[in-house]
């Protein structure tokens, strides 16, 4: 059950956008965003979705694993499409008490809606189509000019990658002791809110204890397997491009070139 | 010379008070000479807080001696600058499979060492290869270690080390967590380096059962290496073994007590087979 847990939303198929490098995904979701606000026509919407459309038919992903990702920002696109609506000046179409609805306002409410769906969809698919350890040494490898400015890139995607590895154990963990404490009487359910804060107590001071104990088992073990940094490290899985990842960007910056032709022509 | 050897090992763990001044000290490893020849097979028995972790963490360079000196293939551990090398060729097995396994993927796992060295690409992956046939884990080279059980664990951990084409293979306490099945695997996967790729391995337990392989046996006790020789001559010993809080393999225990109550069995059975034949010998 606990140990199926998968961290991120990686859902595993073969598809082009899947064997993609990382890197291609990371930046190709940066582009789709920005072309994102560089649109303001109904064209250019078009567009995007015409784009995204595309990508989630090449994913292979079942449309069903994208919409899912928009549950947790139900509410915030409940509350910016209500003050678009509201708060937009205009021509007044609809008016009760203080509320007045300006098609002005429709308009907005309605680009900003689709913005938002679009932009959790298109971060989906990234996050559907790589596993956490790509894009952590996608991650990595695009981060590497930082290095220069004394950012400890690899230090960062070392941790990202060993977190990964041990959410499933400490979780784990957490049901062990959660279980020997309610054995002993602990009580985790009952009570006000302070009550049960209070409850956690002793379930949070093992589980630390027991989560300093791995890192400084994991720190010798790492040590004794000579790893002393970044320096002088090979990689196993190295990052190449090949041509798919090379055209991909050639798509990409077509796409992008379309959306800022379509602002500029419609006006 | 022999590729590990320890002249007057002396270690000590020091207790700081708040002020960071060193409130006591206590020995760990009192003045240890040992000398180990590359291809042999050595146990370390000891009880709980006899030294024998700690002796193990010399031996790659892990803690480094208050006194004395230890060398690995005629390095001194000393030795900053060599410590890589010294890291790479003595690698080191630890007790919690889950706390020495880095890689989300088995296969990435066992490359760690390899990468960490500076091999080149294609090379990890012959390595990887031969290291995970080794301890007979390539079926499983895809899967995430959290879904193996201990003893597939611990051998992915064996060969992460194995990766490293180390000359000699630390195992501090590896069955320690493990059900009788997985102590199995893992034996039998340290017995076939050992035999196969001529490996020195030094075995760190307190299972009895597992050290009857074994080319040398060393006792271990308070620090101080207070027996040494043949699983047969150490376990002939019972009694002093008893004093050191030992106990030994249940047949010869078994063969023990029969001859103290008068039968003519020899002395240092080690397997059920050797009992049995010196029982059918009995007039």
């Amino acid at each position: 059950m606990i140990r199926d847990i998968t961290i991120g939303q990686y859902y595993p198929a073969d598809s082009i956008l899947h064997r993609l490098d990382p890197r291609v995904k990371f930046i190709g979701t940066l582009i789709f965003l920005v072309s994102l606000f560089v649109s303001n026509k109904w064209e250019g919407y078009l567009l995007a979705t015409a784009f995204l459309g595309a990508m989630i038919l090449i994913s292979k992903v079942p449309f069903g694993f994208m919409v899912k990702g928009l549950k947790p920002i139900f509410m915030i696109l409940l509350i910016t499409v209500a003050f678009n609506l509201f708060l937009t000046p205009g021509t007044i179409l609809v008016q009760f008490w203080i509320f007045k609805i300006t098609d002005a306002g429709c308009l907005q409410a309605g680009k900003m809606a689709i913005r938002l769906i679009y932009l959790i969809i298109g971060s989906s698919v990234m996050t559907l189509t790589t596993t956490p350890n790509q894009l952590t040494d996608g991650l990595e490898k695009l981060m590497r000019p930082l290095t220069r400015i004394k950012v400890p890139v690899h230090e960062i995607a070392m941790m990202m990658s060993i977190a990964l590895r041990f959410i499933p154990i400490l979780m784990e963990e957490t049901d062990k002791i959660m279980k020997a404490q309610i054995a002993r009487g602990a009580d985790f359910e009952s009570g006000n809110l302070i009550k049960k804060a209070k409850a956690l107590i002793p379930l949070l001071v093992p589980l630390f204890i027991s989560a300093f104990r791995r890192a400084n088992d994991l720190a010798m073990a790492m040590e004794a397997r000579c790893y002393h940094g970044g320096e002088g490290r090979t990689q196993m899985k190295p990052l190449k491009y090949a041509s798919r990842d090379l055209a991909a960007y050639g798509i990409m910056l077509l796409y992008l070139a379309g959306s800022i032709v379509i602002r500029i022509l419609g006006r | 010379m022999g590729i590990i050897k320890a002249s007057k090992l002396v270690f000590e763990y020091l207790k700081y008070n708040d002020e960071g001044k060193v409130e006591e000290t206590s020995r760990a490893i009192d003045r240890v000479d040992l000398d180990v020849e590359a291809g042999q097979f050595i146990a370390v028995l000891g009880h709980n807080g006899s030294g024998k972790s700690t002796l193990a963490k010399h031996i790659n360079g892990l803690l480094i001696p208050t006194e004395g000196t230890v060398w690995v293939d005629h390095m001194s551990t000393e030795n900053e600058e060599e410590l890589w090398r010294i890291r790479q060729k003595a690698g080191m097995v630890f007790q919690n499979p889950d706390n020495q396994i880095i890689g989300t993927v088995v296969e990435e796992d066992v490359g760690f060492g390899p990468e960490n060295m500076g091999v080149p690409t294609e090379d990890i992956w012959r390595r990887v290869d031969e290291s995970l046939r080794a301890v007979g884990m390539t079926a499983y080279r895809h899967h995430s270690p959290n879904k193996l059980s201990g003893g597939q664990k611990q051998r992915v951990a064996i060969a992460g080390v194995v990766a490293m084409r180390p000359k000699c293979i630390v195992l501090d306490e590896p069955t320690a967590m493990l059900d009788p099945n997985g102590r199995k695997e893992v034996l039998q996967a340290v017995r076939e380096l050992n035999k196969k790729e001529g490996v020195t391995v030094i075995l760190i337990t307190h299972y009895m059962e597992e050290v009857i392989f074994a080319d040398r046996v060393i006792v271990m006790d308070r620090g101080s290496i207070v027996m040494q020789g043949t699983p047969r001559e150490i376990f002939s010993q019972v009694d002093t073994l008893k004093s050191y809080r030992l106990d030994v393999p249940q047949v010869t225990l078994l063969a023990h007590e029969l001859r103290t109550s008068g039968l003519q069995i020899p002395e240092g059975i080690l397997t059920i087979d050797e009992l049995v034949n010196a029982i059918c010998q009995l007039s």
